[in-house]
Formats: structure tokens, C-alpha cells, sequence
């Protein structure tokens, strides 16, 4: 799977990225039926949901990341598990935005405690958002890539815990508000899933471009340093971003269009 | 004597010498509880009421603890020492998570009969409480001393084990609180979902102990 992921270039995954995300929100919007309760807010499903199954999913890759850098110490796999925790933070910003919209379109409020899963994603979101200041505390950067490694692992573990955790504490008697995919007429499903599938490639595509970005720019560092020093502008005193290495130059000559 | 019984023993007997954690544990508690008579405006607490002050106030007098946990190690050398030591360094973990099970349950011992002397009308439900508490506790010494060490070694410090560890341990929050919200109830304690939060509570701890377990020796490596 990882090598057949590897060999599809930057350029081709990017145009399928949005030849399925066209795809999936042409269908959401002209094929798929206006909800008969929620009117037209009940679009925005199409958008925060696959976010959010995206993000989650994202953070635990990352910690399946972090475990491959801590058995083989190869810090390539620190530069995943950064890149993939960067981006389903970011990802995880637009569910919480969308999905207080969606509260406040269909609930009249922007932020509704009883609704366990927007309340479990806060809590992810707010350890995740962690990350950072754990990553700018340590300055020696291999320590600071073992450490965020345990910190991914860790997190991961906690995410489908804490999943569990919030729907426990919610009172027998409360309905759940969207009973899950199965639940939806054919059309609506068939809409959702390419929805889904668009903002998987999304997120693949985008964490391959930072891997390949950070790459390149670590490579610009070695050749200036290489060439004498003093071109390039001075390095930062601290960095939060994990070292690329070699071993992903392969990855990024494959990116190149 | 194993290295595990020793290493504990090292850090009660420090504790016992130099009492740098637990006074203040208690105290921190007790004010807490003041804060809270003021602050909510009541005399007695039932139900959620007394498990909301009563949990939260817990845990942030665990973070005191959490704080120090590692601080005579970094500052003494002893994870040199411990990096020397012909001994699995995970006994590190294992020893310390379980100093801090035992200073968590010293401080309950403390705080929470002063607790109930404070606000309770009836302590019926405080036995089996005391059992959420333990469980609890387990979880909170895992977590606690896997972040510590991450903290300890970082130049953020006191900062960083409390800003990672609040989310982290949510679910702890949502157990405990939730089990002793119908044990403290005014009309004497509901077994209704008791098992329900027993059972988070032992996922919880078992979960992060694997992963402490897991991990610790990598926070360890120079």
C-alpha cells in the first residue's frame, strides 16, 4: 500500500484530489436531495464530516507514524508524524468552524454540549494543539523528535478512548443527532462517501507536499552550507519542525512534475 | 532488594525527609475547598455539585506532585545514573508512577474526610467512591509520570506537564465525576452506572500503562 502510494507522482495525486473532490460535492449539491428536516445548512454534512473523520484518522497515522520512528530511529518518520499531526490540526480547526455553523444553522446555537462527538473532537483538538509548544520546548533536535514521538503515540491511544469516554457521559435518555452513515438514503451515501474519499486524497496530497517542501528547503540549507556558509540567511536558534533526511530525497524527486 | 522496591523507597524516604510535595498537595486542596464554599456560595454539596469540586480539585493538587516528580532526578544526575544502572529502565516508570499512587492516595486520605467534614450530609457513599478515587489514581500516575518526564527534560518545564496533561486526562474527569455524582447523591449513593465507570476507569489505566510502559525507555535514551 505505502509503496503503491509512493509511486503515484505529487502532479497526479493533486488532479485527483480535485478531480473526486469536485465530484463529490457536484453530487452532494445537484444529485444528492435537500434534507426534508434540515433544509439546505444539512449541505455543510458533506463538508465537516469527511473533515472530521479525515482529522481523526490523520492523528492516529501519526502516532502509526511515531511508533515506525521510535523502532527504527530513522527521522523521516519523525518528518511524517510531524507533517500528519500539522495538518489534521489544521483540519481540525475547519470541523470545529463548520461545525459550530451547522449548530447554529439547524440548533440555533454555535456550540452544543450534549452532541458527544463535536465535544470529543474539542478535547482531541486541544491536546493536539499541544503539540507545538511540547516540540518548541526541546531544543536538541533528536530528543525533541523521540519525545514527540511518544507524545503522538500516546495522543493516538487517547483519541478512540476519549471517543468512548464522552459518549458514556451523556445522559441515557439523549437521542443521538446523526445516526451513522447507514442511516442515509442512497443517493446522500453515495454523495458522502466521495465527499470522503476527496478529502482523503486532500489530506494525502497536502502532507506529501509539505514532506516534499520541507525536503527541498532542508536540501537549499546543505548546498548553501556546502558552498561556503554565508549565503543563505542566518538559521533560526530554534526549530519545531523535524530534520529532513535523505532517505525521503527519493519521495521528492518523484514529486517533481 | 529489587530495583523497583528500592528505587520506590528512595523516593518515600526523600519524600518523608524533605516533604517538598505532599503538604502542599493538602493544603492546595483545602484552600481549594474554601475557594469553592465561596465561590458556589454553598455550605453542603450533593451530587455533581460535590463530585465537580470535589474531582477537579484532585487533580489539580496532583499536578503539584507532577510538577516535582522528576526534579531531584534532573537535578541530582539521577537519570545518568539511571542510564548506567545494569537495570531495565522502565523500573523507572513503574517506580515512580507507583510513589505517585501513593502520595494521591495520602492526599485523599487527607483531603477528601475534610472534604466531607466540610460539605457532606452523609458519607455513605464515600466507600465505594473510594474505589473510583484508586482506579483513578492508577490512571493519573500513568499519564502523570510519562508527561512528567517529557516536561522534566524540556526547557518549558512546569509549563508543559499541566497544559498536555488536562486534556489527557479528561476522560479520568468524565469517570470520576460521573461515578460520583450518583455515589454523593443527597438521597445516599446510586449504583446505577457504577460499573459503566469502573470499567472506563480500568481501560484508562490499562491503556496508558501499556503505552508508558511502551515508551518510557525512549524518553530515557541520550
Amino acid at each position: 500500500m505505502a509503496t503503491l502510494l509512493r509511486s503515484i507522482t505529487l502532479r497526479r495525486l493533486a488532479i485527483a484530489t480535485v478531480v473526486v473532490l469536485g465530484a463529490g460535492y457536484a453530487l452532494a449539491f445537484l444529485h444528492a436531495p435537500e434534507d426534508a428536516d434540515q433544509g439546505f445548512i444539512q449541505k455543510i454534512f458533506y463538508l465537516h464530516v469527511p473533515l472530521a473523520i479525515v482529522a481523526l484518522v490523520g492523528f492516529i497515522v501519526a502516532g502509526l507514524f511515531a511508533i515506525q520512528h521510535l523502532r527504527t530511529g530513522d527521522s523521516k518518520w519523525d518528518a511524517r508524524s510531524y507533517v500528519s499531526i500539522h495538518l489534521s490540526v489544521i483540519f481540525g480547526v475547519g470541523v470545529l468552524l463548520t461545525g459550530a455553523i451547522w449548530a447554529k444553522g439547524s440548533w440555533g446555537v454555535w456550540w452544543e454540549w450534549r452532541e458527544p462527538t463535536l465535544v470529543s473532537f474539542l478535547i482531541v483538538f486541544l491536546l493536539y494543539a499541544t503539540y507545538y509548544p511540547l516540540r518548541y520546548a526541546i531544543e536538541d533536535r533528536e530528543r525533541q523528535g523521540r519525545y514527540a514521538s511518544v507524545f503522538a503515540i500516546t495522543a493516538g491511544a487517547f483519541v478512540p478512548l476519549n471517543f468512548a469516554a464522552v459518549r458514556a457521559a451523556q445522559p441515557l435518555v439523549h437521542p443521538r443527532t446523526f445516526s451513522d452513515a447507514g442511516g442515509l438514503p442512497g443517493s446522500m451515501l453515495l454523495a458522502f462517501l466521495v465527499c470522503l474519499a476527496g478529502m482523503a486524497l486532500l489530506w494525502v496530497t497536502l502532507v506529501r507536499f509539505e514532506l516534499a517542501s520541507k525536503q527541498a528547503s532542508g536540501d537549499l540549507k546543505r548546498i548553501r552550507r556546502a558552498l561556503g556558509g554565508d549565503g543563505g540567511p542566518p538559521t533560526p536558534a530554534r526549530s519545531i519542525a523535524p530534520v529532513a533526511t535523505s532517505a525521503m530525497s527519493s519521495m521528492r524527486a518523484e514529486g517533481k512534475p | 532488594m529489587s530495583p523497583f522496591s528500592a528505587l520506590l523507597r528512595k523516593d518515600l524516604r526523600v519524600e518523608l525527609r524533605t516533604l517538598r510535595s505532599l503538604p502542599a498537595m493538602a493544603l492546595f486542596a483545602v484552600s481549594a475547598f474554601v475557594i469553592f464554599r465561596f465561590g458556589l456560595d454553598r455550605t453542603t454539596l450533593d451530587g455533581e455539585l460535590a463530585a465537580g469540586v470535589l474531582v477537579p480539585t484532585l487533580l489539580f493538587a496532583a499536578l503539584l506532585a507532577i510538577n516535582r516528580l522528576f526534579i531531584a532526578e534532573r537535578e541530582e544526575g539521577g537519570f545518568d545514573l539511571i542510564r548506567l544502572a545494569p537495570v531495565d529502565r522502565t523500573v523507572l516508570f513503574a517506580a515512580k508512577a507507583s510513589a505517585l499512587v501513593i502520595y494521591l492516595v495520602v492526599l485523599e486520605l487527607i483531603a477528601v474526610p475534610i472534604f466531607a467534614l466540610f460539605f457532606l450530609d452523609s458519607v455513605s457513599g464515600l466507600l465505594p467512591f473510594a474505589l473510583v478515587l484508586l482506579l483513578a489514581n492508577i490512571g493519573l500516575a500513568a499519564t502523570g509520570t510519562l508527561i512528567s518526564t517529557i516536561a522534566t527534560m524540556s526547557s518549558a518545564r512546569d509549563l508543559l506537564a499541566p497544559l498536555i496533561l488536562l486534556p489527557l486526562l479528561i476522560p479520568l474527569v468524565i469517570a470520576a465525576a460521573g461515578a460520583g455524582e450518583h455515589l454523593l447523591a443527597a438521597g445516599g449513593p446510586d449504583y446505577g452506572r457504577f460499573g459503566t465507570w469502573l470499567a472506563l476507569l480500568g481501560l484508562y489505566d490499562l491503556i496508558f500503562l501499556l503505552v508508558g510502559y511502551a515508551t518510557f525507555d525512549f524518553l530515557l535514551e541520550d
